[in-house]
């Protein structure tokens, strides 16, 4: 039904429009990350699209992709009735230039969510007003749902207490063992596992 | 300390008293009047809050009274996921309990951090504060947490701080007869001799199979 979005945004965006995807009535535009603003500011304004519901915004990685961090956007228009997922792609192997343009002057509803695109992914929002960690501590380092943030890297607020102190092991069975769960590796045995 | 441990008589009394030990008293007396701090973060509460209402009654124990100040609380029920970023309120609420303090680790999170084994959470709130008794459970039952708290006066009574574990009263493992097992090959010998697997289970199961 919704076919009609990405035929008129085909129609004013042209070639910004890189992809589109249509499937059970869910529909998928890949856009430039340059057009990113001038977009979402066109799905909100259009009185036939009304997109008045920021329902989510999020980052995927692919690290083996040449941009890098995707960035899905989520829409809903109540007085329309349809769904539009929005995607762009930015960001190099290093996340150079993993810059989007803030939509928070479009939907103050986005103001949270980019903040939480940033500290999960690292992707900065140009004119945010207030980027922020959400989730996280300021003292945390790195952004944990890149996939190259190792996955058992912990960086605790509050040093452990040694067994020494405790007069006891702490060092539990893990729920996973090195083999088990994440694929890329747990921590290193330990010597007495030998 | 010396002292207060030596056991007191009282002399002359035809009627007979009680001898104890001051330590032995106190320790009874502490058993039934912990005045609980709940640092409830997660879904745990939900099997806390049962714990506290009439059906199972917490109270019938003594520790019924929360104080949501810890210079007034003698109990730290940890219920639910403790994050890193929690972690040093978690230590500082610690730290503001007067001795004596008892910790309890209320489910699985608390005691290990659960299958959160990533970036965000503790792994286990001992290695932040020291816990003295852990119950495991996800979350556990009311019961459960009843025989964690039972546990916990023992150890008060007994002046005792090592930590303990609720132990799972029904281990499914003891029940070698009534699992399946993995088939080693499509004969194998077990499912083909019931008698095979009697004997096997019987020697498996506790107490070398006597009983029952």
């Amino acid at each position: 039904m919704s076919q009609v979005v990405l035929d008129k945004l085909r129609e004013r965006f042209g070639a910004a429009v890189l992809e589109t995807h249509s499937q059970l009535g869910d529909d998928t535009a890949v856009v430039d990350p340059s057009k990113w603003k001038a977009i979402c500011a066109f799905l909100r304004q259009d009185p036939a699209l009304d997109f008045d519901l920021p329902v989510d915004l999020c980052g995927v990685d692919y690290p083996d992709r040449a941009p890098r961090m995707e960035v899905v956007m989520h829409l809903y228009s109540i007085s329309m009735r349809q769904r539009i997922r929005l995607k762009t792609r930015v960001g190099d192997e290093d996340m150079a230039g993993a810059e989007l343009d803030s939509v928070t002057s479009i939907w103050p509803g986005m103001n949270w969510l980019e903040r939480e695109v940033f500290d999960m992914s690292g992707v900065h929002f140009r004119g945010h007003p207030d980027l922020r960690r959400i989730l996280m501590y300021p003292e945390f380092e790195g952004h944990p749902l890149q996939r190259t943030y190792a996955a058992d890297r912990t960086q605790p607020l509050v040093p452990y207490r040694t067994e020494a102190e405790a007069g006891m092991p702490l060092h539990k069975l893990e729920p996973f063992g090195p083999d088990e769960g994440m694929p890329f590796g747990r921590m290193p045995p330990r010597p007495e596992d030998d | 300390m010396g002292d207060v441990n030596r056991s007191l008589t009282l002399e002359g009394s035809e009627q007979g008293f009680a001898t104890t030990k001051v330590d032995a008293l106190l320790g009874w007396a502490r058993k039934y009047s912990l005045f609980m701090y709940p640092f409830v973060t997660a879904c745990c509460g939900m099997e806390f809050m049962a714990l506290t209402s009439p059906r199972f009654d917490v109270a019938r124990f003594g520790a019924e009274a929360p104080r949501f100040s810890p210079r007034q609380s003698d109990l730290l029920w940890v219920v639910g996921t403790i994050s890193q970023r929690q972690a040093p309120v978690l230590k500082r609420i610690y730290e503001q309990m007067m001795d004596p303090k008892w910790v309890m680790a209320f489910g699985t999170c608390a005691s290990t951090g659960g299958f959160y084994d990533n970036y965000t959470t503790v792994p286990g709130i001992d290695k932040i504060i020291p816990t003295d008794v852990y119950i495991p459970g996800c979350p556990p039952r009311p019961e459960a947490v009843l025989d964690g708290l039972m546990l916990l006066q023992d150890k008060i009574a007994r002046n005792e701080r090592r930590p303990g574990v609720v132990k799972p009263r029904f281990d499914p493992a003891h029940n070698v007869a009534g699992l399946v097992h993995l088939r080693r090959s499509a004969t194998d010998a077990r499912d083909l001799v019931p008698a095979l697997r009697d004997k096997e289970a019987k020697a498996l199961a506790p107490h070398g199979g006597r009983e029952a």
